[in-house]
């Protein structure tokens, strides 16, 4: 306990950096991602291929990814941007998978009626797809969110700076509490992300929330 | 591009094939602790998923502890896990990690697979005069083994990820080339490594994919839909 | 659609606060300040923090960053001046550009050094605290088998060495026993670990950092290495460009006053006393009349 307060401000600081890390991947998955899920809705044939290569990003595990993507992209291993790419690629990867479920998932009928109605395709899309598909759209990302801010700490390994730090640090030095800091604090953060991924969709989806309460008949 | 064709040329040298630390070796590590890990964590997340779903108990808490435990870092599970059980014990406390990471999404698939079967089945099946024993096996067993085998794939992938890891507390497996070669300068040792860890990666997964294809029932087969690995995410929804 | 513009109101937010975000971090020190790196081990943190707060105290203002993890990563850096001073040790970063380096003592490293830093990085005066790579083994080993120098292991067999993964391949490691002291081990690469596997007993010899304060906590015996199988390796502060001179007025009484046994106090409190890095500086800074 002493060692967390004596830190306090360290503590402090890396989890702003750690915040800041997430944040990009996590956008960059969902401006991403949402597209292509769509894309991969919409068009059949592209599917199983979309699903397909974002399924193989998936499998490879964090640390490979840092040292795969440098000689390819031009990059130093050691680099922010080798880090950020490598979440966002995985980002992108979960949340197409989201993407393309949420699209999926949208009653063909409402997509009817909203064309009935006088819709063109592309008003179609951000005033009756993109808010019907939110839901499962919100769940992908919170995914996404959790899954980035604990990778994010694997990034001290190549020399980028976070809460990982305190791993790292702390297992050399024998100092459990400063671990346990990085954990906890990690959590937060985490916690955090998903908390006001939460509060957002409930306040830019406001009918979600009554939705759900209709899906436990199923009879 | 010269960097990949030196690595896949240190991939192929014939030192790797040999000896202390080969490759052989550093796979089979790898894949020990992965499968150590996944199998005690069926045993402890199956049945209590199945208990969950099958009599409706701490369903709430259930899907909050499925969606934090995935809020936990991995690496910093392992370093803490091994700090506290001490360093003789390292093994053990890496192996608890990898269970721990491995146990939600099986908890989740178990209970997701029984939650989803239509309430009107489970009491055809009453009606029927089937014991709760019955039901569970011949009934919910089943129906559930997409989101099963989904849960079981989705834990397979995170834990053959998360070994990467282990060697940094001096344990083996393949994240061991890797780790080694970064102060070395050796690019070429580890874009090998993490191609061969990657290849793993893929070809656990795809074998995962395959027996849960065999081990389902064909008529459940036919019934589920699409990419049911999807569906893990949609788990993280609260209601 | 009042939705709608909620949807873009947030995601513009949410844009606008990463590209701060991104854009707070980029921004790097004016002319007038002093960046001063360190490696990610605790005990080069300790001497870069000395170095900050010693700047500091001569009116500089000082930019930390710290725990840069590889040389691959900051030593480019120091060469194009966005870092401009760091705390590095003479024989392993001698070793690091001139990999088949003869020098093993001292002065020959220091000197080989200079020549072998690339264009625009200069070392300045050296520390005579060393803390380089060292042979241990426990008490009861060493009494047992009357170990004094590493050669003494050549009538012994299945040896087991351990230390960072990397020792594997490095000149002095198992390679170079064999040939300089006939000495056959097998390695296992513990890494952070390996004290305490050499402690625990799962190792015979470990590669342990002379200024790790866990030699003497343990009692653990360095063996002696008449054959110059480790380079020297002393504290050396590198600056980049015309910094040099500059900071030499500051830094090298700082070099002078640090010593071997100095440097291992200073991890003790960092281990032990779990203190951090700036108030270890700043007690050892004041203890030293700077």
């Amino acid at each position: 306990m002493d060692w967390i307060l004596a830190n306090s401000p360290m503590i402090g600081q890396l989890t702003l950096d750690h915040v800041r890390l997430s944040i990009i991947p996590i956008l960059v998955g969902f401006i991403v991602a949402t597209p292509l899920g769509w894309v991969a809705h919409r068009w059949k044939w592209s599917r199983g291929i979309l699903l397909g290569v974002v399924g193989l990003l998936y499998t490879i595990p964090s640390l490979a990814l840092f040292m795969i993507l440098p000689p390819l992209l031009g990059l130093s291993v050691l680099s922010e941007a080798n880090v950020l790419i490598a979440l966002s690629l995985y980002a992108v990867a979960i949340m197409v998978r989201s993407a393309a479920d949420a699209f999926s998932s949208i009653e063909p009928r409402a997509l009817r009626a909203a064309t009935a109605v006088g819709y063109g395709e592309w008003g179609r899309f951000f005033a009756v797809e993109l808010p019907l598909a939110g839901p499962v759209l919100l769940a992908g990302i919170r995914v996404v969110a959790v899954s980035t801010v604990s990778l994010v700490t694997v990034g001290v390994l190549v020399g980028v700076s976070s809460l990982g730090y305190f791993f790292t640090d702390g297992f050399q030095r024998r100092i459990v509490p400063e671990v346990l800091a990085g954990v906890v604090m990690t959590f937060l953060v985490a916690l955090f992300f998903d908390g006001l991924l939460v509060l957002a969709g409930r306040w830019i989806m406001p009918w979600a929330s009554l939705a759900t309460a209709d899906r436990g008949r199923v009879t | 591009m010269d960097l990949l064709r030196d690595a896949l040329v240190w991939l192929f040298s014939a030192e790797q094939f040999q000896g202390d630390g080969s490759l052989p070796q550093r796979i089979a590590e790898h894949l020990g602790y992965t499968s150590v890990a996944v199998v005690v964590a069926i045993v402890l997340a199956l049945p209590l998923g199945y208990f969950i779903g099958h009599t409706g108990k701490g369903h709430v808490w259930i899907v909050g502890i499925t969606g934090g435990a995935r809020a936990l870092p991995s690496f910093g599970l392992i370093l803490l896990l091994v700090l506290v059980l001490g360093v003789s014990q390292r093994q053990s406390a890496a192996i608890l990690a990898l269970v721990l990471l491995a146990i939600p999404p099986l908890l989740a698939g178990a209970y997701a697979g029984v939650a989803q079967i239509p309430r009107s089945v489970i009491d055809s099946a009453r009606s029927q005069g089937m014991t709760e024993a019955q039901i569970l096996f011949q009934v919910e067993i089943p129906l559930s083994l997409p989101l099963v085998m989904g849960g079981l794939r989705g834990a397979v992938l995170q834990v053959v990820a998360t070994a990467t890891l282990v060697a940094y507390v001096g344990l083996g497996g393949l994240g061991y080339d890797i780790i080694q070669g970064i102060p070395l300068r050796r690019f070429d040792q580890t874009l090998g490594a993490a191609i061969v860890v990657a290849l793993l990666a893929l070809v656990l997964d795809a074998a995962v994919a395959g027996a849960s294809r065999w081990a389902t029932p064909r008529g459940v087969l036919l019934g589920s839909f699409g990419d049911v690995r999807a569906r893990d995410s949609s788990l993280a929804r609260t209601r | 659609m009042k939705s709608l513009r909620k949807t873009t109101g947030l995601t513009g937010l949410a844009l606008a606060s990463a590209l701060v975000f991104t854009g707070c971090a980029a921004d790097s020190g004016s002319a007038e300040t002093v960046v001063v790196g360190s490696q990610a081990y605790y005990s080069n943190e300790i001497i870069a923090e000395i170095y900050a707060q010693a700047l500091e105290g001569a009116g500089y203002t000082v930019e930390r960053q710290f725990q840069i993890g590889q040389r691959d990563a900051y030593l480019p850096e120091l060469e194009s001046g966005a870092v401009d001073l760091f705390p590095e040790y003479t024989g392993n970063l001698l070793q690091f550009y001139a990999p088949d380096a003869q020098a093993t003592k001292a002065d020959d490293v220091y000197a080989a050094l200079e020549s072998a830093l690339p264009e625009g990085m200069t070392a300045l005066a050296m520390s005579s605290a060393t803390d380089q790579d060292s042979y241990n083994v426990t008490a009861e080993f060493a009494a047992a088998n009357a170990l004094e120098s590493i050669g003494d292991l050549a009538a012994l067999e299945g040896l087991v060495l351990g230390g960072n993964p990397e020792l594997e391949e490095r000149p002095y490691g198992p390679d170079g026993l064999l040939e300089t002291y006939g000495v056959t081990v097998s390695f296992s690469g513990t890494g952070d670990v390996t004290v305490d596997a050499l402690v625990a007993g799962e190792l015979s010899v470990a590669n342990v950092y002379s200024g790790d304060p866990r030699i003497a906590e343990y009692g653990l015996v360095t063996l002696a290495d008449p054959e110059g199988l480790f380079l020297a390796s002393n504290v050396v502060p590198i600056a980049s460009g015309d910094w040099a001179i500059e900071l030499a007025s500051v830094i090298d009484p700082i070099s002078a006053a640090l010593t071997s046994e100095g440097l291992v106090a200073l991890n003790l409190q960092s281990t032990k006393d779990q203190l951090s890095a700036a108030v270890i500086a700043a007690t050892w800074l004041e203890a030293n009349g700077f």
